[in-house]
Formats: C-alpha cells, structure tokens, sequence
C-alpha cells in the first residue's frame, strides 16, 4: 500500500515538489521512522530534514508527535511549525 | 445546560465583512450580550513588505479550526462562533484572520476569542512567506515561542 507524502511552506521548497506517493520499507514504523528513512534520500531531502525536530507531523489531517506510529497512514503531511492567524 | 453552539468556520481567498459577520451571528436574537471580535492585518514591518503570501493545508486547515472552535464552544458558554481565515496573497492594511464570539456576558466572550486566537497561531496549518516592497524575494515567517506559551496556557 501506498502512502501519500504531502509537504507544506519551507520543506516543500526544499524538497523541491508538494507531494509523492511512496513504498514505505520495512522498519518504518514511527513518525521518527519516516523522517529518518526521507533524510537518506537525496540532498533536497536532507536540506529539508537536517533538524528534524523542528520539523511538524499531521497524520491524515490531524497534528502527531515522532513517536506516533504511522501504520495505516493514508496521507502524511510533513511542515515547517505554523505561522497563521 | 443547552447545547453548545455549532462554529462557523471559513477559509477563504477572498476579504471578509466584519460588519457583516457580527450581524449574521446576532440578528433576530435578543439574548447575546456580548460580542468580541478579534481582526488579525497584515503589517508592512515599516515599509518592508508588499504583501505576505499564506500558505494552508486545505481540509487540515478547515477540520483543525473546527477542533479548536469546538473546544471553545465546548470550555465557555457561547452563543455564536465564527472564525474566517483568509489564504493566499494578503497585502498590508488587508485582513488576515477574523474571531467573533457571542455570549450572554462579555467574560466568555473575551475568554473564547483570546483562546481561539492562541491556538490557530500555534496549531491551525498556515504558514506566511514574506514579499519585499523593493521586489527582492522574501523568507517564510519563523514561528514564535511566545505563540507556543500562550497556547499552553489554556491547559
């Protein structure tokens, strides 16, 4: 099954595209999972994943923490923390 | 205890008419007797922006305001409950983002907009990227910490 990637504002211009539907490999369980595993895959990945920590998680529309497991994800939105209102 | 209110919550491109929300949330009732509306503008930083460009996650953007105005609805007493908040290119001057809550008494109504406005700050998924006045490209806004802290001060 496939899982819809979707990045939003600064890591969105980084990686260089709005969304993409990917394989998830074996072992990726978590929210830190997933963005360990998207770190390695390229440069633009890395620019926009170097400090993971700042970077916030909505899992089918809805905010997760890193330790939230991803099981079952339709859609993972991956962005930088909010500046509305 | 009655039922708590059903917000109304908009995202939208275009302007807004605070007037005319006020009205729409009061009109043929008599037992509102306090209406706070909160208006967030767009600023020039002192001449240095022509415009900021937000972006949003739409449906998150539209469901996460929703959580949030139910809790609202849920915590205070309320009457009526609207938030509008505005995408795309706003330009200094124009309104950004609208909070309007009703009450019997003014209390919940302060309560419920201040709290309304912490949270989309902190948890409503918009992001604003800067446009420079002398036509150079702008970076995205930094979140601030103090948006976080006064989030938390609702728990």
């Amino acid at each position: 099954m496939s899982t819809r990637l979707i990045y939003f504002a600064w890591v969105r211009e980084r990686i260089g595209k709005p969304q993409e539907d990917v394989e998830l490999p074996g072992g990726v369980e978590t929210v830190a999972d997933l963005l360990r595993w998207l770190k390695s895959r390229g440069e633009e990945y890395e620019h926009a994943l170097q400090y993971p920590d700042v970077i916030r998680v909505a899992i089918n529309q809805e905010h997760v923490e890193h330790r939230e497991k991803i099981s079952g994800a339709r859609e993972i939105a991956l962005f930088p923390p909010m500046t509305g209102g | 205890m009655s039922a708590a209110v059903v917000p109304v919550v908009r995202i939208q491109a275009g302007d807004f008419d605070v007037a005319a929300e006020i009205a729409s949330l009061t009109r043929g009732r008599a037992d509102i007797g306090a209406v706070v509306t909160f208006s967030g503008l767009c600023r020039d930083e002192a001449g240095r922006l022509s415009a900021l460009e937000l972006e949003h996650y739409p449906g998150m953007a539209e469901a996460e305001i929703a959580r949030i105005a139910g809790e609202a609805a849920e915590r205070w007493p309320l009457q009526g409950l609207t938030v509008i908040h505005r995408h795309g290119k706003v330009r200094p001057g124009e309104n950004i983002v609208l909070v309007v809550a009703a009450s019997a008494h003014r209390q919940a109504a302060f309560e419920a907009a201040n709290f309304l406005m912490d949270y989309l700050k902190s948890r409503a998924p918009f992001w604003k990227k800067e446009h420079h006045g002398d036509g150079s490209q702008g970076g995205w806004v930094d979140a601030k910490e103090s948006d976080d802290k006064a989030a938390s001060r609702w728990k």
